[in-house]
């Protein structure tokens, strides 16, 4: 294989998920072993003596299922892990009840599982309060990076004609540059109303690099760097690109954080997928699938494979303005 | 207009669509006056690529007339009233992977990129008619399509050749060519190919022609391998024999020298009770393609071999004999088809008469008849190898 492959590398630094799907496979296994092996669970418990516990251990083994489902595959990450303390509370309080009934080994064995509840009940504590917080201020970093065929002066003038860069990042409506160092940016989405925002150029090495960050107030101040490098290949360009945002809490940094959606780093793949066909093409490519090629946000859902009707090609222009207004009612109601 | 859709596994219909439009700069409109239904088509038909949808215009391999180019098409390159193949890779040109003539996997002509990548871990070209995951592009089995980077990949025919002579530039001829080639073919080669359909016999020639010794047609249709032993190869029939130790008999017991897998994902089995594992596990979905020519292909080429795959796959298997490729020393090679690679080379060939695509041609019909046509070529009925349609 001899081409220098298109390589799109991004990471987001905001996931509170982690240790929501470690808690999540933890909760299968509990479930589990509650459900296949509810004898050994008894017995090991210090509660075999009980015929209640027989029904007790299986409730409890259906519940942890369900949790480990939720915090594996469902959205709301926080909401399972807070079902997850309850769940704690109740196993604590029954455990209080059963030791207070008995002696001896059955008593020692009921005081570790007790232990292993309470150190599991801090865990999952923690891990709530982590993702509650994800809905405060937060730093949102997002990176990417991608090869193009063409020359290091001619990416880097064309990204520091800062007026190109609504032409592949879909997010801008227009950038208005007011002197060599400042900069007008404008933005619709995701707002769902026009914010706009000063920038002004931190660093700027002709072919090498460039770095800029907002002005005055923003309403969400960001930081970005690019910076251009030679390809082994000796013609093409290493593009990287790194972008932090200043997520204020509320409503406004929810808003922001839902545009970017659940891979915050697509939208960075995305608009360097845009960059590179605009440069080495000089346009943007569009299907009968994906008809919105320039201004595209999301690549499914699409329309079926066929040539598309007039009104559709008219309509789609405000597509964009549309989807994201309904984004912002469904992101602010 | 009229276009071949697909409406579902198992169901395409022919429907009323509008004419296409000029979406991007270098887009040109074709006015399609013959187009065929492929095996890869019917990877399609059966639902085994995802990100089919409902309505998606089918059809890769077309040829027509320009009627409409756009603003950005370089008029030395084309203009409306050129008669063209359309390669079924779309292809920027000017990418690194175009710069190295990898045009089946242009970095830039697929708008569903991101989708690409995550099934593949880098992205693939747009196709036509080939799903959303190669790009939601309309297809050509309609009476007009959408051609972008036209500057680029249509191949503008010379006068003198009729549609027939032609068409298969567009895939099936370039992609059994580039089957062979990549065997490296020697002069003391036994060169096997399995599947004897269209892109089969396409390998079959292609080997004959780049010199190999002896060439071996592995199917299950006798019609096919009937055609397979007319045009020159020794035919093994995979439900009647047993494949490996026929093609140890016919090589004194070393194994093809170089093997092609021209069947692909659909393969079936000669042992029912394979077969039924892999369909079952292909049904759930714990595996998406059936390898059996492909398993079969491996085991059975001679220690430091060849092993071309131009048959389709789309997923994932199941028991890839991984310990015969590594430790006998075996190359593995593979790819859709580079066509633009291939399609001046092998015009000239057709011209010098080295070669004949017409004979795979069984049918001919019009669009209308699309559902019928898929049924007799996927079913293997009325002797079906290849079907051209004519809007
Ligand atoms: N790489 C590319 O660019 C490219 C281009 C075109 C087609 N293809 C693929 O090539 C393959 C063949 O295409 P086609 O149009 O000739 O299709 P086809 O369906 O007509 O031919 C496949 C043949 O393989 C035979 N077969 C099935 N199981 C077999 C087995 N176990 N051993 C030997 N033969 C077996 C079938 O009987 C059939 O004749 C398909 O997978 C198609 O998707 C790839
Ligand atoms: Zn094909
Ligand atoms: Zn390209």
């Amino acid at each position: 294989m001899t081409a220098r492959h298109h390589r799109t590398r991004q990471r987001a630094s905001t996931d509170p998920g982690r240790w929501g799907r470690r808690l999540g496979w933890l909760s299968i296994g509990l479930g589990t072993l509650h459900l296949a092996a509810p004898g050994l669970v008894r017995r090991v418990g210090g509660v075999d003596d009980s015929a209640a516990s027989r029904t007790v251990v299986r409730l409890i083994g259906a519940r942890e299922l369900v949790h480990g489902a939720g915090l594996l595959f469902g959205r709301n990450t926080r909401g399972w892990v807070w079902s997850r303390v309850g769940g704690d509370a109740l196993d604590l309080a029954s455990l209080g009840v059963a030791l207070a009934r008995r002696r001896g080994i059955r008593r020692a064995r009921l005081m570790g599982a007790t232990g292993a509840v309470l150190a599991m009940t801090a865990v999952d504590v923690a891990t709530a309060v982590r993702a509650g917080r994800s809905r405060a201020r937060r730093l949102m970093e997002l990176t990417g990076t991608t090869t193009i065929r063409r020359p290091r002066s001619d990416v880097y003038a064309f990204w520091r004609r800062l007026e190109n860069l609504p032409r592949f990042m879909t997010h801008l409506d227009e950038v208005e540059e007011i002197d060599a160092r400042h900069s007008r940016w404008r933005a619709t989405a995701p707002f769902g109303r026009t914010v706009s925002w000063d920038a002004e150029i931190i660093q700027d090495i002709p072919d090498t690099r460039i770095a800029w960050r907002s002005a005055g107030d923003a309403a969400v101040r960001n930081l970005g760097t690019v910076t251009f490098t030679s390809a082994p290949d000796g013609v093409s360009t290493e593009v990287r690109v790194r972008i932090a945002y200043d997520l204020p809490g509320g409503r406004l940094g929810a808003a922001v954080a839902k545009f970017f959606g659940e891979e915050p780093h697509q939208q960075v793949a995305d608009d360097l997928r845009r960059l590179k066909q605009a440069l080495e093409t000089g346009d943007v490519v569009r299907s009968e699938g994906a008809l919105w090629g320039e201004r595209a946000r999301k690549e499914f859902p699409q329309r079926p494979a066929k040539p598309p009707r007039a009104d559709e090609l008219v309509r789609g222009a405000d597509e964009l303005v549309r989807a994201a207004n309904e984004l912002v009612r469904g992101g602010l109601a | 207009m009229k276009a071949v859709t697909w409406a579902g596994p198992n169901h395409v219909e022919v429907r009323q669509v509008d004419e296409p439009v000029i979406l991007n700069e270098r887009d040109a409109i074709v006015r399609v006056t013959s187009t065929a239904i492929c095996g890869s088509d019917l990877h399609l038909l059966d639902g085994y690529v995802p990100t089919m949808q409902n309505g998606d215009v089918l059809g890769h391999e077309f040829m027509g007339e320009v009627v409409e180019v756009g603003p950005g098409v370089d008029p030395s390159r084309l203009r409306v009233g050129d008669r063209v193949v359309v390669p079924f890779p779309i292809a920027c040109g000017s990418c690194n992977a175009c710069a190295a003539q990898l045009y089946a996997c242009c970095e830039n002509s697929n708008p569903n990129a991101g989708i690409a990548e995550k099934l593949y871990g880098h992205p693939i070209a747009g196709l036509f008619g080939y799903s959303h995951l190669a790009g939601g592009f309309a297809g050509g089995q309609a009476e007009y399509a959408r051609v972008p980077f036209a500057d680029v990949g249509p191949l503008k025919v010379p006068d003198g050749l009729t549609d027939e002579q032609v068409l298969f530039l567009s895939d099936i001829l370039p992609t059994g060519y580039m089957g062979a080639e990549m065997c490296d073919i020697q002069p003391t080669d036994v060169v096997a190919v399995w599947g004897a359909g269209p892109v089969g016999q396409f390998a079959i020639d292609s080997a004959r022609m780049l010199g190999a010794a002896m060439v071996v047609a592995i199917d299950k249709e006798p019609y096919r391998l009937s055609l397979a032993e007319q045009a020159g190869a020794i035919p093994i029939n995979f439900t009647e024999a047993d494949v490996r130790a026929e093609l140890l008999e016919l090589t004194g017991g070393r194994g093809p020298d170089k093997c092609i897998d021209a069947a692909g994902m659909e393969a079936t089995h000669g042992s029912m009770p394979i077969d039924v594992y892999d369909r079952a596990k292909q049904a759930v979905r714990a595996e998406t393609d059936r390898p059996h020519a492909l398993r079969q292909a491996i085991l059975s080429c001679r220690s430091g071999g060849i092993v071309s795959v131009i048959g389709a796959y789309g997923g994932f298997i199941d028991k890839f004999p991984v310990g015969a490729w590594m430790n006998r020393g075996l190359t593995l090679r593979s790819g859709q088809c580079h066509v633009q690679r291939y399609m001046a080379p092998l015009l000239e060939r057709i011209q010098r008469g080295d070669i004949d695509p017409t004979r795979v041609i069984t049918h001919t019909m019009s669009l209308d008849e699309a559902p019928h046509a898929y049924d007799l070529f996927k079913n293997k009925q009325d002797d079906c190898l290849k079907v051209v349609l004519r809007p």
